[in-house]
C-alpha cells in the first residue's frame, strides 16, 4: 500500500504539488488523472525519492521508498519512455537493472518475450520506435515482478494497437493482485481501466473515490425533449409529478427521466414531441468541468467546444467544481 | 554493495564510448610519449647543457598524457553525464535510492578500470619511450624510476576520480568538459608563464601530478613527489565530496 501524506513540492515560488495526501488501494487499477501540468508527474518522482519533496511524505509498506532495499522487487515504474543510454541494447539495459537488485539473469529473457521485444534483445535501444521504447520500459518495469506498478502517461504516442496493449496489461496485472498506479491526461483512457480514482489539479487533490462512484456522481443522464409547444408539455409533465429544466437551444431536460412515462404523458396530452431522447454526459465532460479552476495554461476560448457546451447542465460549471472541493 | 558494482561494471563495459576513449587515452599517451621521446633523441646535439641537465628520461617518455588525459577526462564525464543526458538517472536511481551507495560503485567502477588501463600505459609509455632514447635512457631499476612509472598510473586514476565528482557537481556533459578540459589543457600552462600567479598554479592538480610522475622534478615547484602525490589526492576527493554533497541533496 502506498500513502501520500501531505506532499508538497515548490520550485521557488510556485507550488507544484500542494499539500496532496491520499492513499493508493491495493489490488486494483488506479488511475491518476488530471490536466497537464498539474504536478503528477513531479508526484510519481517524488514517491521514488527521486525528487525531494518540500514537505510532506510517501510510504510504501510503511517505509520511505529510500529504505527500501531491492526497491524493483516491490515497485516497478515507468517514468518515461526511453530513459535508456542509447548505444547501449535492450538486453543489457535489463541487465543491469537486474543485477542492481539481485533478479536472476534469466528474467530478463522473460519480460522481453513478454513485452515482445525478444526479437530485437540484442539491438542498440536508440534505434527504437517511441513504442518499443514504452515496450522497454514497461519490461524494466516488470523485472523484478514487483507488487507493485506505476505507469507515468503509458500509452502517451503509442499506436492503438499499443493502446489496447498497454491497457489489457494493466487490467491483466491488477487481475493478478498487483497494485497498479496510472497516470494520465485522458478520462476516456481512465474509464476503461481504472476501478480508482485520484483526480488532481494544480498540485491540488481534487477527488479521491472508486471509479463507479466517480461515474455514478458525475455522468449525468436526463431525457431531452424538444417541442413545439413547451406550455401544454409543461403542464403535461408536471400533472405527472414530473419537472423539466430548460436545456441549451430551446431544448427541456429531465433528470433521470423515464422516456416511456414521458412519451406516454405527451401522448395524453396530445403535445408534439420532435425528440424524446435519453441523454449521458460524458466522464470527459465531468473532468473538465472538474478541472476548469485548475487549468494551469488557459487559452482564451471557452474550456468546452461548442458542442458539447449543448449537454451542459443547466448549474454554472463553478458549482460543480466547488462541490467536489468539499466533499474531497 | 556488490550488486550495485555490478550493475555499474555492466552499464560501463555495455557502452562503446568507455572502449573509444579508454583505447584513446591509451594510444595517444603512449604514441605521442613515444614521438616526443624520438624527436629529443635525435635532436640531443642541438640541446643546451642546462636543459641537458634537467634532462628526465622518465618524464619525456610520459609526454603524451599532456593530450591523452583529455580522452581519459572524456571517459570518466560520460560515465556520469550520460546517465543525465539520457533519463537514465531515473531507472538508475530506481533501482539504487541509495545515493550513497550509488556513487560509491560508480566510483570503484571508474577506479578499477582506469587502474588497470593506466598501469599498461604508464609502462608501455615508459618501456617503449626508453627504447626511442637510445642512449639517453633510463633503466626501471634506477633509483626513483619504479616511483614514476607508478605515480604516472596513480596520476591518471586520480584525474579520473576528479572528473567523476566535477560530472557529478555539473550534470550536463558539454559544461563538465567546458570546464575540465581547458583546465588542464590551457589554464595551467597559461598561469603557469605568469610570475606571481604561477605559485598559486603551481598546486594545480597537473603541475602536482607532473612532480608525481617524474623522476627528478621540476626545479620551479617548491614541492617533491610525496606532496605532489597528495595534492593530486586532496583536488580528487575535494571535487569527489562536493560532488557526492550535491547528487544527495538535488532532484535527479
Amino acid at each position: 500500500m502506498i500513502e501520500v501524506n501531505e506532499l508538497t513540492k515548490r520550485y521557488g515560488d510556485k507550488l507544484a504539488v500542494d499539500h496532496l495526501s491520499f492513499t493508493i488501494p491495493q489490488g486494483v487499477v488506479t488511475g491518476f488523472l488530471g490536466p497537464n501540468g498539474a504536478g503528477k508527474s513531479t508526484t510519481m518522482r517524488m514517491m521514488l525519492d527521486l525528487d525531494r519533496p518540500t514537505s510532506g511524505s510517501v510510504r510504501i509498506d510503511g517505509k520511505h521508498y529510500g529504505q527500501l532495499r531491492e526497491p524493483l522487487k516491490y515497485i516497478g515504474a515507468l517514468l518515461e519512455a526511453k530513459a535508456v543510454h542509447p548505444g547501449r541494447t535492450a538486453y543489457n539495459h535489463l541487465l543491469w537493472l537486474a543485477a542492481s537488485n539481485r533478479i536472476p539473469t534469466r528474467r530478463v529473457d522473460e519480460v522481453l518475450a513478454l513485452v515482445g521485444l525478444t526479437a530485437v534483445a540484442k539491438k542498440r535501444s536508440g534505434g527504437f520506435s517511441l513504442g518499443m521504447g514504452q515496450r522497454l520500459g514497461i519490461a524494466a518495469a516488470l523485472l523484478g515482478d514487483p507488487k507493485i506498478l506505476m505507469f507515468d502517461e503509458p500509452v502517451n504516442g503509442l499506436d492503438p494497437e499499443g493502446i489496447i496493449w498497454v491497457r489489457n496489461l494493466m487490467k491483466s496485472l491488477a487481475a493478478e493482485g498487483r497494485t497498479v498506479f496510472v497516470s494520465s491526461h485522458l478520462m476516456s483512457e481512465m474509464a476503461l481501466t481504472a476501478d480508482h480514482l485520484v483526480v488532481i489539479g494544480l498540485g491540488r487533490l481534487l477527488a479521491d473515490m472508486p471509479m463507479n462512484e466517480f461515474i455514478d456522481r458525475n455522468s449525468r443522464s436526463f431525457v431531452r425533449l424538444r417541442t413545439p409547444q413547451p406550455e401544454q408539455l409543461l403542464d403535461a409533465l408536471s400533472q405527472g409529478g414530473i419537472a423539466a429544466l430548460q436545456g441549451a437551444d430551446g431544448t427541456w431536460e429531465v433528470e433521470n427521466g423515464d422516456l416511456a412515462r414521458i412519451g406516454d404523458l405527451a401522448a395524453e396530452h396530445r403535445v408534439t414531441l420532435h425528440e424524446l431522447s435519453p441523454q449521458r454526459a460524458s466522464l470527459e465532460e465531468a473532468f473538465m468541468r472538474m478541472t476548469a479552476e485548475a487549468v494551469e495554461y488557459q487559452t482564451g476560448a471557452p474550456a468546452l467546444p461548442p458542442e458539447q457546451e449543448q449537454e451542459q447542465k443547466p448549474e454554472p460549471a463553478a458549482a460543480w467544481g466547488a462541490g467536489w472541493k468539499k466533499e474531497s | 554493495m556488490v550488486p550495485v558494482l555490478l550493475s555499474e561494471w555492466i552499464k560501463v563495459r555495455t557502452v562503446r564510448s568507455t572502449f573509444v576513449t579508454l583505447l584513446l587515452t591509451f594510444v595517444v599517451t603512449v604514441g605521442l610519449g613515444a614521438v616526443v621521446s624520438a624527436v629529443v633523441a635525435s635532436t640531443w646535439n642541438n640541446q643546451t647543457p642546462t636543459e641537458r641537465a634537467n634532462f628526465d628520461a622518465t618524464g619525456v617518455s610520459f609526454s603524451g598524457i599532456a593530450l591523452g588525459q583529455l580522452a581519459l577526462i572524456v571517459f570518466a564525464v560520460l560515465v556520469v553525464t550520460s546517465e543525465y543526458s539520457t533519463g537514465m538517472i531515473r531507472a538508475t536511481l530506481g533501482a539504487v535510492p541509495q545515493r550513497m551507495t550509488l556513487m560509491l560503485a560508480k566510483v570503484l567502477t571508474v577506479l578499477g578500470l582506469v587502474g588497470v588501463v593506466s598501469v599498461l600505459t604508464a609502462f608501455i609509455s615508459f618501456f617503449l619511450g626508453q627504447a626511442l632514447l637510445g642512449s639517453h635512457r633510463t633503466s626501471i631499476t634506477d633509483p626513483g624510476v619504479t616511483r614514476a612509472v607508478f605515480g604516472m598510473a596513480i596520476y591518471m586514476t586520480l584525474l579520473a576520480l576528479l572528473s567523476v565528482g566535477v560530472a557529478f557537481m555539473v550534470r550536463r556533459p558539454i559544461p563538465a568538459l567546458a570546464i575540465l578540459m581547458p583546465f588542464f589543457f590551457l589554464i595551467s600552462p597559461i598561469l603557469n608563464a605568469v610570475p606571481k600567479v604561477k605559485n598559486v598554479a603551481h598546486f594545480f592538480p597537473d603541475v602536482a601530478g607532473r612532480q608525481l610522475y617524474s623522476v627528478q622534478g621540476s626545479t620551479d615547484v617548491p614541492y617533491g613527489p610525496t606532496a605532489g602525490f597528495f595534492i593530486v589526492l586532496a583536488w580528487s576527493l575535494g571535487c569527489v565530496v562536493i560532488g557526492y554533497l550535491l547528487f544527495a541533496r538535488r532532484d535527479a
